[in-house]
């Protein structure tokens, strides 16, 4: 009887086993706090906490002139994290608005290297240095035309590293924005061949950038009770939480952790969690149509033709551009550049264009891509994750909550990220 | 945001670095040539004209400031972040923390004077028992052992108790070297450089050493000051890659020393 017990127990827990239960316990079940507070370090993958990161920069148009009130971007700077050893070598680009070194490039380069990569991490072509440095346009957001200027620049980095890397074959990966990113360059990759990518990974990436612009441009105006022109309020009250936060505790740096200790001290109502997340886009999208209008001489917020000197006041600038939005960049700037050098183009060619739905043919094909995102990822429009289901099917890894790459530091999501290479 | 502390003879220097800096300035706003057409977005189309921005700020000497924040990036560059560097190279990262605490420790003074005027007798309090606590138990204040006590730093200085009895923080002010100031602050900084320094001369006089040695103590133990908070502030210059890092630099400061004066 005893023997047959202990046979029923061990049958049930086999069972159990089998069926994968798991949970996974990614601990922020509302999309915007996870996308805004991320992943706390318990819930992380232990990783190495320094990495020998290097940064470098790269002349990619020799003829360029860099306008004087840009003069520090003089290159194009991104960074290599090198193995001794000959290894696979890992292309990674930043999302919307973001550098090289941002705290999820960071994630990756750890993991990535952890995992016995060569890392390579590049900026965002919308991020103002490369915006400056390395866009044949200096006009961001046309998947196609931004992934080209991706593969310029990984070219030139190769020829300029490959003496000293020991490479066994190629990957590429991105979030966000430098997911959808990752496929458009895979892709140009099929036809020049200079890589063969083995392995693409597409982390959180929009379906439409013109959708997930649209959203996140909602998000700061709809959540500050009373609208933009009470922003000064809004900001004063996160700023105070911040600041005491930051205060109680005597040795903080700006990470997770600290997100959620303000967040624990002051559990947010989730307007305000919206409104921060809506302020981060702004600010960044501030930056960039700013950089894009100089770059291209638009008379956007600056009028056209005047030439802005390296010690000029852009307070004014600023105010403009940091209320303007991305539906204002798409209308006033984005939209007329590509119109008059192509009398053709309309605005539907122009949110095709921003959308992976134009190399839908492609992702359905290729074995090489997988997609790894979030059930409630807040940049996806109605049906776009249905969408990314159906294009990707057995290639798309779904997790049931995190919020836009809120839980890229999470043990299972870097396990898998890892895994999807390594195997 | 943390000061460094420097003598009086240093801050002169500094003092000349600026005053050579205005007098090399010249107008700020190229000229405007004549075919400019005006934007198609303005603020005018965008905010009602009474809204308060928050990246405002009083800021009469943009022109200069702008400049030193130019010239400390380049300092940044060449200099300070060179130096930097090979002390984390040559140096075990337990060393560098306790460098930190140490100097950390000898500037109690700083804010045990600053509590008292303000005072704010608790905080003072703390902040002896802070230092009785670092300077037996942390070896010297190589070692933070108050924390642990709950004994929390008490972060105060000259500028956060002028603006303790009222006075605005006036001009916005980036200086050589320091960084982000006003014209309250950056006096603060001379008044707090002033009794650091009284402190430093007594406890070395306790020291026993002739003068040369004493000069030459007081040099290094400044210098090593200098590296330590370059090493501890995370900030690089023009590192936001955004166009509007002046801006924002100097709405965070001001922020920053606005809820500082508050509590």
């Amino acid at each position: 009887m005893k023997k047959a017990l202990t046979l029923f127990v061990f049958l049930i827990m086999t069972s159990l086993c089998h069926a994968n239960t798991v949970p996974y316990d990614y601990p922020f079940v509302n999309p915007y706090e996870a996308t805004v507070v991320g992943t706390p370090s318990l819930y992380q993958e232990p990783l190495p906490e320094k990495v020998p990161t290097r940064e470098r920069s790269l002349t990619v148009f020799e003829d360029r002139k860099i306008p004087d009130v840009f003069w520090y971007h003089d290159k194009l700077r991104y960074a290599l994290t090198r193995q001794s050893k000959m290894s696979p070598l890992i292309f990674v680009i930043a999302g919307t608005g973001s550098d090289h070194n941002s705290l999820k490039m960071k994630l990756l380069e750890k993991a990535f290297f952890n995992a016995g990569f060569h890392v390579i991490s590049l900026p965002s072509p919308t991020f103002p240095n490369f915006i400056v440095t390395a866009s044949t346009t200096g006009v961001p957001g046309d998947l196609r035309e931004d992934s080209e200027d991706l593969y310029r620049v990984m070219e030139l980095i190769w020829e300029k590293e490959k003496a000293r890397l020991d490479v066994s074959e190629f990957y590429l990966t991105g979030y966000s924005l430098g997911g959808a990113q990752s496929a458009f360059i895979a892709r140009i990759d099929e036809d020049r061949r200079l890589f063969n990518f083995s392995k693409v990974l597409m982390i959180n990436p929009p379906v439409s950038l013109y959708n997930s612009m649209q959203i996140l441009d909602r998000m700061l105006v709809d959540n500050i009770p009373g609208g933009l022109d009470n922003f000064s309020e809004f900001y004063d009250n996160t700023m105070a939480k911040f600041a005491s936060v930051y205060e109680m505790n005597s040795d903080v740096s700006f990470d997770d952790d600290f997100l959620f200790a303000v967040y624990k001290r002051y559990p947010p109502r989730e307007q305000g969690v919206k409104a921060l997340i809506g302020f981060a886009f702004q600010l960044s999208s501030a930056n960039m149509l700013f950089t894009s209008d100089v770059m291209s001489n638009s008379g956007f917020v600056v009028p056209k033709n005047r030439v802005l000197g390296p010690y000029e006041s852009l307070t004014d600038y600023f105010k403009v551009s940091a209320r303007a939005g991305f539906s204002k960049y798409f209308e006033y700037l984005f939209l007329p550049y590509f119109q008059s050098k192509d009398t053709g183009y309309t605005r539907e060619k122009a949110i095709r264009g921003s959308s992976i739905q134009s190399i839908e043919g492609y992702l359905r094909r290729t074995e090489k891509i997988a997609m790894v995102t979030n059930e409630d990822d807040v940049i996806l429009a109605p049906g776009e994750a249905e969408y990314l289901k159906e294009i990707f099917g057995s290639r798309a890894m779904f997790y049931p909550n995190g919020g836009h790459c809120g839980n890229m530091a999470h043990k299972d999501n870097v396990e898998f990220m890892i895994d999807f290479f390594s195997k | 945001m943390r000061q460094l502390n420097w003598s009086p003879i240093q801050i002169s220097s500094l003092v000349l670095v600026a005053i050579i800096l205005v007098l090399t300035g010249c107008s700020t706003v190229p000229p405007r040539s004549d075919n400019e057409i005006p934007a198609k977005l303005t603020l005018e189309q965008l905010a009602p004209s009474d809204t308060k921005h928050q990246i405002d700020a009083y800021d009469p000497w943009e022109g200069f400031n702008r400049r030193v924040y130019k010239f400390n990036a380049k300092f940044d560059q060449y200099v300070f972040l060179p130096i930097v560097n090979g002390y984390t190279f040559i140096t075990p990262a337990f060393v560098r923390t306790g460098v930190s605490n140490f100097y950390d420790n000898l500037e109690e003074i700083k804010n045990f004077v600053n509590s008292l005027l303000q005072l704010k007798g608790k905080k003072a309090a703390v902040t002896v028992g802070r230092f009785a606590v670092n300077s037996t138990f942390g070896v010297l204040g190589f070692i933070e052992a108050a924390d642990s006590l709950g004994l929390k730093r008490q972060d105060e200085d000259f500028g956060q108790t002028l603006g303790h009895y009222g006075v605005g923080p006036g001009r916005y002010l980036v200086l050589p070297i320091f960084g982000p100031s006003t014209a309250r602050d950056a006096s603060g900084l001379v008044v707090d450089a002033v009794v650091y320094n009284l402190w430093i001369s007594a406890l070395v006089d306790e020291m026993n050493m002739d003068s040369s040695d004493e000069d030459r103590f007081k040099l290094v133990l400044a210098i090593l000051d200098a590296i330590d908070e370059r090493y501890k502030a995370a900030f690089r210059y023009y590192g936001t890659g955004s166009p509007f890092e002046y801006e924002l630099v100097r709405m965070l400061y001001l922020d920053a020393r606005r809820f500082k004066v508050n509590n």
